[in-house]
């Protein structure tokens, strides 16, 4: 019964899909909004990559309650997962030899990566939340290798916390410099060059490291269990 | 035939979503359902993604030596993916923390013997 009344409506709903999705025609041009961003965007923001422009100047307050959304989430998970609750069930195992070794070695070259990632985000394909990501893969892969030593969560607060402070500061100062909130109060720099586009890889820096704290603390919460 | 090939990224996106809906719905696992949610999620980003694609253009990036007028695909859907990616990965942590913690209530992971959550 329940399965009928489930397909039913998928059928509802995919019939609703393409009836939409006819009228919109697969790879064409259609807004205008893009071909400013993509005309302007390297001009007013000095940022290579227009995703990038997009994700922090244009649309930068949007990311600002992205980033809040994300640690809301984080907030949640701590609070409906208490570290050090009784244990239920299934024992902890240690991992094998060529895990600890190889997380070991892997460890500071995955922080590597993601530094790099959201360092070039204004450059290259990548950014905060991409890089953030990339550092807590390699905070898991540490969980793996030693279940059930919490790995730095106050560290893991500290750094999100002053983080997300410094993004709200950035974007203060832009008032303060009378740009409006996260506008951007730097210099744009020579284009394609590591220090340019303005308050961009400051506050790309800030994300990426929020993001890479919050998850991290996210995985290390699910993994404290048991 | 050209069609199916012009249409088959909105197909892949939209079947994503409808498979996630249909597993939201109709399975009994709570693990089962949070996996559906992780596949509703997969499938919204498919689908803004190849809505955002223009046929014959390239990546919004303008590299060095790239003329600034070189034609690039909508930037704004991959930002609003970009981050939704994110959030996604976070919602579905949360989801996996609330089912430990229904597991460690209710013994159970069955949605049909949780009490309150029939229908």
């Amino acid at each position: 019964m329940r399965k009928a009344v489930a397909f039913m409506l998928v059928v509802v709903v995919g019939a609703g899909f393409c009836a939409v999705l006819a009228n919109i025609p697969f790879g064409e041009d259609k807004v205008n909004v893009a071909n400013r961003y993509m005309r302007n965007g390297v001009r007013e923001t000095g940022a290579a990559n227009i995703v990038t422009s997009v994700v922090v100047a244009y649309r930068g307050f949007d990311t600002l309650g992205e980033v809040t959304v994300l640690f809301i989430v984080a907030v949640a998970v701590g609070a409906v997962l208490p570290p050090g609750k009784k244990p239920a069930g299934e024992e902890k195992e240690e991992a094998s030899l060529i895990v600890r070794t190889g997380s070991k070695v892997l460890f500071p070259f995955i922080v590597l990566l993601g530094a790099y990632i959201f360092l070039h985000g204004h450059l290259t394909p990548g950014g905060g939340f991409q890089g953030g990501a990339v550092i807590a893969s390699g905070f898991l892969l540490l969980y793996l290798a030693w279940p059930g030593q919490p790995v730095g969560r106050k560290a893991f607060s500290a750094v999100e916390s002053l983080s997300g402070l410094a993004f709200v500061a950035v974007g203060i100062l832009g008032i303060v410099y009378g740009v409006g909130f996260l506008g951007n109060f730097l210099p744009l720099g020579a284009r394609n060059s590591l220090l340019s586009a303005g308050v961009i890889p400051i506050i790309y820096v800030a994300i990426g490291l929020k993001v890479g704290a919050e998850l991290a603390g996210v995985v290390g919460h699910l993994m404290e269990r048991e | 035939m050209q069609q199916v090939a012009n249409y088959m990224y909105y197909a892949g996106g939209g079947g994503l979503i409808l498979i996630g809906l249909y597993m939201v719905m109709a399975k009994t696992n709570l693990v089962k359902i949070i996996l559906g949610l992780s596949f509703l999620d997969t499938g919204t980003h498919v689908l803004l993604v190849a809505i955002g694609y223009v046929r014959g253009r390239t990546a919004p990036i303008f590299s060095e030596g790239m003329a600034e007028t070189t034609p690039v695909v909508d930037p704004v859907p991959q930002a609003m993916v970009l981050t939704a990616i994110v959030i996604g990965v976070g919602v579905l942590g949360l989801a996996l923390a609330l089912a430990i913690q229904v597991y460690r209530h209710y013994g159970t992971l069955d949605v049909r013997n949780i009490r309150g959550l029939k229908w």
